[in-house]
C-alpha cells in the first residue's frame, strides 16, 4: 500500500499539534512578562486584555473582517474578487445592488423574502413555538410518564432539518381530487371534512400578495422541529419554581389558572425571554426547511435562501452580499430590543 | 375563628407507607395548638391535610362544623406560614401581603387599609415597596406572617416558621407570635420539632411519633403526666432519667437502689422515670440514691451532675451550692412525687 499521501501531511500535523500550544503559551508568558513590567496601577487595566486577546482575534478574523468585506462587496458589481485588494473599487457601483433588492415593492426584489422573514416567520414561528413549548412544559409537569413523553416531543431535534423537510413533504403531499391521498394532511382533509385536497405548499391562500397558507405550512414544519427545544428549557425553568410558592398561592385563595398567571408565568419570564430571543434569531436565519420543501417558490422565499440563491445559482456576489447586509440590518434592532428586554427582566429579579 | 377537628384521620401513600395513623384531636376555637414531634413523625403532613395541600385517605377533617375533605385549598379560608416563608419573589412586600386579599376580590381601598394596618403591627411600614430579596431573614418572616394575618382567616397554620431564624431572633419572634395570637383571637395551629417552642407557646400540645398521636394536653400536663415513655423522653431538657426496674406490688428494685412506689402496680419488669430536678442534694429517708459522679456542669443558676447509679446512667439537677467533684459519690434524695413508672412492654405509663 502507498502511504505517501498520508505521510506528506505529517509535518503540517506536527506544526499544528506542537506549534499551536507553543504559540499560545509564548503569547501568555510574553504577555504576563510585559504586564509585570508596567507600573502597579496600570496592571489591572491591561491584564484582562492580554487574556481575552486570543478570543478577540478569533472573533475579528471569523466575524468582523468577513462582515466588513461583505459590506464592501455589496457595493461592487458581481465580478470582483473581494480577497484581491487590487480589484477593490474598480467595479464600484454604489447602492445599485441594494436598489435592485428593494425595487418594485411589494412583489419585486427581496420584498417577498423580507415580508416572509420579518412578518410570517418572526411572528408565527416564535409565537407558535413559545406557546406550544409552554403548554407542553406545563401539562407534562403533571404527567406520570413525564420523562418518556418529553423525550418523544424532543425527538425531532435529533432529526436533520433536511430529513425533517422531506418528512413534511410527505405530510403535505397532494394528489388531484379523486385520486387516493397519500399525504397525511390531505387524507385528513378529504376523509374527515369531505373537502377537496389542498395543495399545502403551492396554494397561495388567501391571495397571491398575502399568501399565508403555504408559508404557515413551512413554519408549521419548522415549529414541529424546534418545539421540543423550547419545551425542555421552559420545563427546566418551571421545575426551578419552589413548590411551596404554588402551595402558598393556593392557600391564599388562588385557583390553578391564577396561580399560573400570577406566580408561575412571571417567574418563568426571564427564561421565556431568553428562549424567545433565540427563536427570533432562528426565525430570521430560516433556510433549510425552505430550501428542501419549496426552494423559495410560490412566494415562500426567505432572506437566507435568497442570499444562497443569488450567490450560487445566479452567480451574483454583489446581490448576495446586499441581501446579507439587509439581513444583518434586520437582525440588529431585534437583537438590541431583546438585549434591553433581557436586562430589564434581570433588573426586576 | 373556628374550631378544628381531626376525626380519625389517616394518611396513606401506599399500602405499607402510612404517615398519619388514626389521628383524633379536637382543637378549640381561638386555641394555640402546637403539633410537635421528631422529623418524619407526620406532623407536617397532618397540617398540610388541614391546609388542603394533601389529600385525606381516611377519616374527616372539620373546620367548625364543615367537613373540608373535598374542599380545595383556596376555598378553606385558612392562612399558612411556610418554613421557607414562600414569599412571591417578583412582588413587592405590599403586593405579597395584598395577594390573598386580591384573590378574595376585595376593593382596592380596603386592601390598602388592611395591608397598612398589618404592616404597622409587624413594623414593616418602611419596606412596603421592597422586594423580598432586599429584606433580612427576620423581615421576610414578618412579611409571611403579614400575608397570613391580613385576611383574618378562620385558622392560622404555621409550619416551623422559626427554624430559619437565628437563636436571638427566634426568642423574640416566639414572644411576638404569642402577642399576635392574643390580639387576633384566632385558632393557631403550629408545627415544630422543637419542644421548647411547644412548651412555651402552646395552650395545648399534641405530641406525635411515627404517625401516631401520643398525647394531647397542656404543657403542664404533658410535662408532669406523660402518657408514655416517648412523651416522657421527648419533653424536657435534659431528658428524663430512665432506669429499668423489677416491680413487685408497691416496691421497685433497680440495679443501684430500691424504693417504695406511691401506688401498687402489677409485678414484673418496668421502666422507672424521674426528671433530673426530682433529685436533690438532701438525702431523704424515703429514698436515697448513691450516684458515682462522672461529670459536673455548673451553669450558675443550675448544677448538672452526670453519673451512674448502680449500672444505670443518671442526670441530676441540683442546687449550685452543693459541693461535688467528678469521681465523688454523691448521696441524692429522690422526690417520690416526681416518679413515673412505665410498662416495659407497652411503654404506657402506670403513673
Amino acid at each position: 500500500m502507498d502511504f505517501s499521501l498520508l505521510l506528506q501531511d505529517i509535518p503540517t500535523l506536527l506544526v499544528v499539534i506542537l506549534g499551536v500550544p507553543v504559540v499560545l503559551a509564548a503569547y501568555i508568558v510574553g504577555g504576563e512578562y510585559l504586564v509585570r513590567r508596567l507600573p502597579d496601577k496600570n496592571r489591572p487595566q491591561v491584564r484582562p486584555w492580554i487574556w481575552v486577546g486570543p478570543a478577540l482575534i478569533l472573533v475579528a478574523a471569523y466575524l468582523l473582517i468577513p462582515a466588513i468585506l461583505t459590506a464592501i462587496q455589496s457595493l461592487e458589481s458581481n465580478n470582483v474578487d473581494v480577497l484581491d485588494p487590487g480589484t477593490w473599487g474598480t467595479n464600484f457601483v454604489g447602492f445599485k445592488n441594494f436598489a435592485r433588492q428593494f425595487a418594485d415593492f411589494p412583489t419585486g426584489g427581496a420584498w417577498v423574502a423580507i415580508r416572509n422573514n420579518v412578518i410570517f416567520w418572526l411572528i408565527f414561528y416564535t409565537i407558535f413555538t413559545l406557546i406550544f413549548g409552554l403548554i407542553l412544559a406545563v401539562l407534562f409537569d403533571r404527567v406520570k410518564y413525564e420523562q418518556f413523553v418529553k423525550s418523544l416531543i424532543f425527538m425531532p431535534m435529533a432529526i436533520s432539518s433536511v430529513a425533517l423537510g422531506l418528512i413534511w413533504d410527505f405530510m403535505y403531499e397532494y394528489q388531484p381530487p379523486g385520486e387516493p391521498q397519500t399525504g397525511t394532511m390531505n387524507a385528513l382533509v378529504t376523509t374527515l371534512f369531505h373537502h377537496d385536497p389542498v395543495s399545502w405548499l403551492q396554494d397561495q391562500w388567501p391571495g397571491e400578495s398575502f399568501n399565508l397558507l403555504n408559508n404557515l405550512a413551512l413554519i408549521g414544519a419548522a415549529t414541529w422541529g424546534i418545539t421540543g427545544f423550547a419545551m425542555v428549557i421552559l420545563s427546566a425553568a418551571l421545575k426551578g419554581i419552589p413548590g411551596e410558592l404554588l402551595e402558598a398561592a393556593r392557600v391564599d385563595g388562588a385557583g390553578e389558572i391564577t396561580v399560573f398567571r400570577r406566580v408561575i408565568l412571571p417567574l418563568m419570564m426571564p427564561t421565556i425571554v431568553v428562549v424567545g430571543t433565540t427563536l427570533v434569531i432562528f426565525a430570521l436565519k430560516a433556510f433549510d426547511v425552505v430550501y428542501v420543501m419549496t426552494s423559495g417558490n410560490y412566494n415562500t422565499d426567505v432572506l437566507a435562501y435568497r442570499m444562497y440563491n443569488q450567490l450560487y445559482l445566479a452567480s451574483n456576489s454583489g446581490g448576495a452580499s446586499a441581501v446579507a447586509i439587509i439581513l444583518l440590518v434586520a437582525v440588529v434592532p431585534v437583537l438590541i430590543f431583546n438585549l434591553r428586554q433581557f436586562r430589564a427582566v434581570e433588573a426586576r429579579r | 375563628m373556628s374550631s378544628v377537628t381531626y376525626d380519625h384521620v389517616v394518611k396513606r401513600y401506599t399500602a405499607d407507607i402510612t404517615v398519619v395513623k388514626d389521628m383524633y384531636v379536637e382543637i378549640k376555637d381561638k386555641e394555640f395548638m402546637v403539633l410537635v414531634g421528631p422529623s418524619g413523625c407526620g406532623k407536617s403532613t397532618a397540617l398540610r391535610m388541614l391546609a388542603g395541600l394533601e389529600s385525606i385517605t381516611e377519616g374527616e377533617i372539620r373546620i367548625g362544623d364543615r367537613v373540608v375533605n373535598n374542599v380545595a385549598a383556596k376555598d378553606r379560608d385558612i392562612a399558612m406560614v411556610f418554613q421557607s416563608y414562600a414569599l412571591y419573589p417578583h412582588m413587592s412586600v405590599f403586593d405579597n401581603m395584598a395577594f390573598p386579599l386580591q384573590m378574595a376580590h376585595m376593593k382596592k381601598p380596603e386592601i390598602d387599609k388592611r395591608v397598612r394596618s398589618a404592616s404597622k403591627i409587624l413594623g414593616l411600614d418602611n419596606f412596603l415597596s421592597r422586594k423580598p430579596r432586599a429584606l433580612s431573614g427576620g423581615q421576610r418572616q414578618r412579611v409571611a406572617l403579614g400575608r397570613a394575618i391580613v385576611r383574618s382567616p378562620k385558622v392560622f397554620l404555621l409550619d416551623e416558621p422559626l427554624s430559619n431564624l437565628d437563636a436571638k431572633l427566634r426568642g423574640q419572634t416566639r414572644i411576638e407570635l404569642q402577642k399576635l395570637h392574643r390580639e387576633l383571637e384566632t385558632t393557631f395551629i403550629y408545627v415544630t420539632h422543637d419542644q421548647v417552642e411547644a412548651m412555651t407557646m402552646g395552650d395545648r400540645i399534641a405530641i406525635m411519633n411515627a404517625g401516631i398521636l401520643q398525647q394531647v394536653g397542656t404543657p403542664g400536663e404533658v410535662y408532669d403526666h406523660p402518657a408514655n415513655l416517648f412523651v416522657a423522653g421527648f419533653i424536657g431538657t435534659p431528658t428524663m432519667n430512665f432506669v429499668p426496674v423489677t416491680t413487685s406490688d408497691s416496691s421497685a428494685k433497680a440495679s443501684g437502689f430500691e424504693l417504695k412506689l406511691p401506688k401498687a402496680v402489677p409485678a414484673g419488669k418496668g421502666m422507672l422515670g424521674f426528671r433530673p430536678e426530682a433529685l436533690t442534694d438532701k438525702p431523704s429517708d424515703v429514698s436515697t440514691l448513691e450516684m458515682k459522679v462522672d461529670v459536673v456542669e455548673r451553669l450558675g443558676s443550675d448544677q448538672f451532675l452526670y453519673g451512674q447509679v448502680g449500672g444505670d446512667a443518671v442526670t441530676a439537677r441540683v442546687d449550685p451550692r452543693m459541693k461535688v467533684e467528678p469521681g465523688d459519690t454523691a448521696k441524692l434524695g429522690l422526690d417520690v412525687r416526681g416518679l413515673h413508672l412505665f410498662d416495659a412492654q407497652t411503654e404506657t405509663a402506670f403513673f
